[in-house]
């Protein structure tokens, strides 16, 4: 058993802070936009950030070399999450999607064709995916999607919808899962395919998130015509590959590193701002409420390390994602409480309200927080999972 | 002993929620969060029509004569509808420090026309401290001949930018004791060197800010007497921390009813999701807490309309109904799912006022250290 | 980053697992509750045999020179059989109290002691005012030629009854001093106090014990500043005593959820029940990791203390999680006595309160953040 990270490593550490410190440029933190509040000026910082990053090897840093990735270990990739968390790099779920959720994926079951198109791409931050999984009617059952993609001659149609799609209003491609045989049950007749979302046919409607912002939409294919070569993997095997994507999107490793941050921030407010005579940091409760935070942090993050020690080993992780998934929702939901506990009425403020503390950070995270605990799987859904999968209890 | 709600009481809650869910939808409530004033004056005049405003004032002030609780029944439909606008301010924190501290004539001058829905008004008392207690009062209040010159900032004064009147909490003697040496003054909103700034905040309630430049008030605006007037802030407090428990407890019915109502329709895995016992459980809880929360803040409503000491009970509901309205919106979003994440969706509406209502008045830990006293510690 | 045990770790722990289900059913667990020594000494003896008395000595103290984080694999084990007796006092408490604050000669006569099981040592500190706040100790020890004389009440003192040495805080001209005390000495008086968890605790009576000045423990007047670390040291080894006993309880709550019928169908197949189950694991997995964490800092000589008290502080409120969780999911037949939940929920009382409960830790990372 070894917690520890080899000189090369923090090593490491140090470079990707140094490189941080001077890179992301000022006009980001000035944008002050956080997940779910991208606009137009903040999506083209960020892409040019991407660029950046991919031209050191550090947007998909887990790809093999000849695909423009670095082949970093899952320690060091797990390094690089974290400073660019702790920044608050202007790396987010677009970047989520495309390295560690899709690629992958098309690393594992793509042709070498199709990995020869879009990992190089992915990794210099030139394409962007959106994921096309829940629809109206297919939330937590996603098995039981709808979308069709039927197979025709020179490749398939696609008709359907697709809902909560993240920045499918500014992606390039779309991870798309499709039902390509109805006759079967729902798990086996499941299609992966990667759609051009310039392909004629394909509408993207802005739904606008409790935060007042366009993140996510709908998205309708009306016989969205896509070749043969759009398919990744075999047909009617997609579940596998969706499945082991999910995977993916459960080994997040930055939700510690972010409320890291958010923690040292409130703690400073707390040191310097005095109620009734005395710092908040000397109020016995509000001590508590933050070595619990501290504490919760650190179990968040050590949920996350060993998801890194398993791929490390080669290995798969499934149960264990779940149980990382439920540490993270705990955290943001504590941190939320926390945040305002602290703050306290100047928490409700809004970034640009008037004496607004932190950035509006507290509003925010309290707004945000309604949404961990649902995306990439409720967690009734990551506790069924714990449940019946890792513990192995009986199905009614 | 009776739990029940009077025949009255019954007929009230019922008509105001129909009233509510007809002037006031939900479409209506997004409109007056977006907009700088935040009510519909052809709204607050149909309320003035229905006797709300003079709900709980003496006949002789042109009111209805009712009791706290019935305020209170209308207040929990009030946040059962969500009702943007300045009742709680006017009559809450307006009308009735005014009728328990005011003279003859400040209660002649002010009630009716509160009453009929012509005056607008709200207690300036938070600072810097974004507290509840009497420390929080440094604003300045200096006698200069037969006025009173009033210097200070003011925070987190809901509906102060649409207000005729602020019933201003100050300083005007130096003392040992904070609660010592404060007056209240029942300053026109529109006196030179009153400045509003509106906060932007998670619910959209028009909290202000409020700076007061040497603004002059004549003595006859004194309410109750030269500093004694924290009495009257700390019996106000406890009449909206009550309030804002009933509205929190409407709220959080709505929450509940809201995601019953969801997880019955909702399907996924060809079942609605209500027959999931997770759900149902969540469902539970949430029922639980909203029972509970109200028992606890009509006792407490119960407790001042007898005119008995209530101040432990006013703290234990506030401590209490804030979080648990808090648990049950979270639970709410929860069994939404996705949807629940949309603007378009009603849910965060509550959500936002559950974070808001625990907090203003007093968080929990605030009300459980009364509690804390109140039972010897 | 490596999360799972080494292979030596491995055997460890499944030797282990086979020697105290073998050698301690809980069926010997629940018997000893109501034994006068509270634990069968031929055991004893065996686990002498084993190494496992001195695990964590070094080699040249008679010890098996294991680290501190084989230590806590062999106590997740002994957490999970719910073991009675001296172990925990004896080897870890006593036996790194003397290792960290024992002069040479101490440390080459009393560990290999402790080692062979021939000596039993435990610890006499807490006191009915000062749990926690060592301002409030009353014992105090004054000066009579080459000897101390202690005069003083401690309560809490794990089976004192059996132990040859009492270790105890007392004040002396310059502050709180250790003593190690000959439990022979006249003026000692032993009261046993009912305890949930019949962990054998005493209460001690010191009335003028006189303790030659060699038997001082580290340096005089700073008793309490030395002890600080060997205590966080054992609030980790108790951490992996409660996360041994929380799996226990995991597996016998799912065993029993998936036999359970209820109507019509196993109680484990309906969906609140396997929710709990998947908290539960939960909370263990995240209590192993903290506490392998801080396991592995104190093994690795880096600083810990912060780590200690996270995992204490955590450990303590999930074992009471998943306890409570066991007798909810098993129901009503697990508050019968003979069942084996109540010696996991006790237990699970016990050690949240021992060597500082969750609020106490949660105070001492507080302080880690300078607040």
């Amino acid at each position: 058993m070894d917690f520890s990270f080899t000189e090369e490593e923090e090593a490491f550490r140090q470079e990707v802070r140094q490189w941080l410190t001077k890179e992301i440029p000022q006009r980001w933190y000035e944008l002050n936009t956080g997940y779910w509040e991208e606009t137009d000026e903040s999506w083209a910082v960020s892409r040019d950030f991407h660029r950046k990053l991919g031209e050191r090897g550090w947007l998909a840093p887990a790809f093999p070399r000849k695909y423009g990735g670095a082949e970093m270990s899952t320690t060091k990739r797990f390094i690089l999450s974290q400073e660019l968390a702790h920044h608050r790099a202007p790396v987010g779920v677009e970047v989520e999607e495309a390295v560690n959720w899709v690629g992958p994926a098309i690393l594992m079951f793509g042709s070498g064709e199709q990995k020869q198109k879009y990992i190089p791409a992915i990794a210099r931050g030139d394409i962007v995916f959106c994921i096309g999984y829940s629809e109206p009617n297919a939330g937590s059952d996603l098995a039981s999607l709808q979308t069709r993609a039927t197979e025709v001659s020179d490749g398939y149609i696609i008709n359907g919808q697709k809902i909560w799609t993240t920045i499918a209003h500014y992606a390039d491609y779309c991870w798309l899962a499709t039902r390509t045989d109805p006759t079967v049950s729902k798990h086996r007749g499941i299609s992966m395919l990667v759609v051009d979302m310039r392909t004629p046919g394909i509408t993207v409607r802005p739904l606008i998130n409790i935060l007042g912002h366009h993140s996510f939409n709908e998205v309708f294919f009306d016989d969205v015509h896509v070749p043969k070569d759009s398919l990744i993997g075999q047909k009617n095997q997609g579940w596998y590959q969706l499945a082991a994507a999910l995977d993916f999107e459960r080994s997040s490793f930055i939700v510690d590193a972010f409320a890291d941050r958010t923690i040292e921030e409130l703690v400073q407010y707390a040191k310097e701002t005095e109620c009734r005579g005395k710092p908040l940091a000397k109020d016995p409760l509000i001590r508590q409420e933050l070595a619990q935070a501290v504490i919760e942090n650190q179990i968040c993050r050590m949920m996350s390390c060993r998801l890194v020690s398993i791929y490390a080993k080669g290995k798969h992780p499934n149960v264990e994602a779940s149980m990382s998934f439920l540490t993270i929702t705990n955290l943001t939901k504590r941190m939320m409480n926390v945040g305002m506990r602290i703050t306290g009425l100047y928490g409700l403020l809004e970034k640009d309200s008037c004496w607004a503390v932190l950035n509006g950070e507290i509003s925010r995270l309290y707004l945000t927080a309604a949404s961990v605990g649902v995306g990439g799987g409720t967690t009734e859904i990551q506790r069924n999972i714990i449940a019946l999968r890792g513990l192995g209890l009986p199905l009614k | 002993m009776d739990l029940d709600l009077t025949e009255e009481q019954v007929m009230l809650k019922k008509s105001a929620r129909d009233f509510l869910a007809k002037e006031c939808p939900k479409k209506l409530v997004r409109e007056l969060d977006g907009s700088d004033d935040g009510y519909s004056p052809a709204l607050w005049r149909r309320m003035a029509e229905l006797g709300w405003m003079g709900l709980v004032l003496p006949e002789k002030y042109g009111g209805g004569g009712s009791s706290f609780v019935d305020l209170i029944v209308l207040m929990e439909e009030m946040g059962y509808n969500i009702l943007p606008g300045p009742f709680f301010s006017t009559v809450v924190l307006g009308a009735l420090p005014i009728l328990a501290a005011g003279s003859e004539e400040q209660k002649n001058e002010f009630l009716p026309k509160i009453a009929r829905g012509d005056l607008i008004l709200t207690l300036a008392l938070t600072e810097r401290s974004a507290t509840y207690d009497a420390e929080a009062v440094t604003t300045r209040a200096v006698a200069d001949k037969g006025a009173y010159i009033i210097n200070g900032t003011k925070l987190f004064v809901p509906d102060a930018n649409v207000a005729d009147y602020l019933l201003c909490a100050t300083r005007t003697k130096a003392s040992a004791k904070a609660e010592d040496g404060i007056t209240v003054f029942l300053v026109d909103a529109k006196s030179p060197g009153v400045k509003y700034t509106l906060l932007k905040t998670l619910a959209r309630d028009k909290q202000c800010e409020v700076a007061l430049s040497n603004v002059k008030v004549p003595k006859t605006s004194m309410l109750g007497e030269l500093n004694k007037g924290w009495r009257i802030v700390s019996d106000t407090l406890e009449r909206a921390a009550v309030a804002k428990c009933a509205e929190m407890v409407g709220g959080a019915q709505a929450a509940l009813d809201i995601a019953v109502n969801y997880a019955k329709e909702r399907v996924q895995f060809g079942r609605a999701i209500g027959s999931f016992q997770a759900i149902q459980h969540h469902c539970a809880s949430m029922a639980t807490d909203v029972e509970c929360s109200r028992f606890i803040t009509y006792y407490a409503a119960w407790k001042l309309s007898r005119g008995l000491p209530a101040t432990m009970e006013v703290s234990v509901a506030k401590a209490w109904t804030g979080e648990a309205y808090g648990r049950v919106t979270v639970l709410g979003q929860q069994i939404h799912g996705g949807i629940g994440f949309t603007m378009d969706h009603d849910m965060h509406l509550y959500y936002r006022r559950a974070k808001t209502g625990e907090l203003l008045f007093g968080d929990g830990d605030f009300h459980r250290e009364i509690v804390a006293q109140q039972v010897g510690l | 980053m490596d999360y799972s045990l080494s292979e030596q770790q491995e055997m460890l722990k499944k030797s282990a697992r086979d020697f105290l289900s073998s050698e301690s059913p809980k069926s010997l667990v629940r018997q000893m509750a109501t034994d006068e020594k509270g634990f069968p000494p031929q055991l004893y003896r065996k686990m002498a045999d084993l190494g496992w008395l001195g695990l964590n000595f070094p080699e040249k103290y008679g010890g098996t020179g294991a680290s501190f984080l084989d230590l806590a694999v062999l106590l997740e084990e002994i957490g999970r059989a719910c073991l009675p007796g001296p172990f925990f006092t004896s080897t870890v408490l006593a036996g790194m109290t003397i290792l960290k604050l024992g002069s040479d000669s101490q440390r080459h006569e009393l560990l290999p002691q402790i080692a062979s099981g021939q000596t039993v040592i435990t610890l006499a500190t807490t006191e009915p005012e000062s749990g926690y706040n060592p301002d409030k100790l009353k014992t105090k020890a004054s000066t009579e030629g080459t000897n101390y004389l202690i005069t003083g009440t401690k309560i809490m003192a794990p089976y004192a009854h059996v132990a040859n040495f009492l270790i105890c805080t007392a004040k002396t001209t310059t502050g709180i001093t250790l003593f190690l005390v000959d439990s022979n000495t006249p003026g000692i008086k032993l009261t046993p106090l009912k305890t949930i968890a019949s962990d054998k605790q005493f209460e001690v009576v010191f009335n003028k014990v006189k303790v030659p000045k060699k038997n001082i423990l580290g340096k005089e007047g700073k008793g309490q500043a030395q002890l600080q670390q060997v205590l966080l040291k054992a609030a980790v080894a108790k951490c992996a005593e409660m996360v041994g006993g929380a799996q226990q309880v995991l597996e016998m709550t799912v065993d029993y959820v998936k036999e359970r019928k209820q109507f019509g169908v196993p109680v484990g197949s309906f969906q609140a029940v396997q929710h709990h189950c998947a908290n539960m694991l939960t909370d263990i997995d995240t209590s192993r990791f903290l506490t392998y964490q801080a396991a592995w800092k104190i093994s690795e000589g880096l600083p810990f203390a912060k780590d200690a008290s996270m995992a204490k502080a955590w450990v303590s409120d999930a074992y009471k999680r998943v306890t409570k969780l066991g007798h909810q999911c098993i129901g009503g037949v697990s508050l019968i006595e003979d069942h084996d939940m109540p010696l996991f929920s006790k237990r699970a009382k016990a050690a949240e309160l021992t060597l500082g409960d969750s609020d106490y830790h949660r105070e001492l990372v507080a302080q880690g953040l300078s607040l």
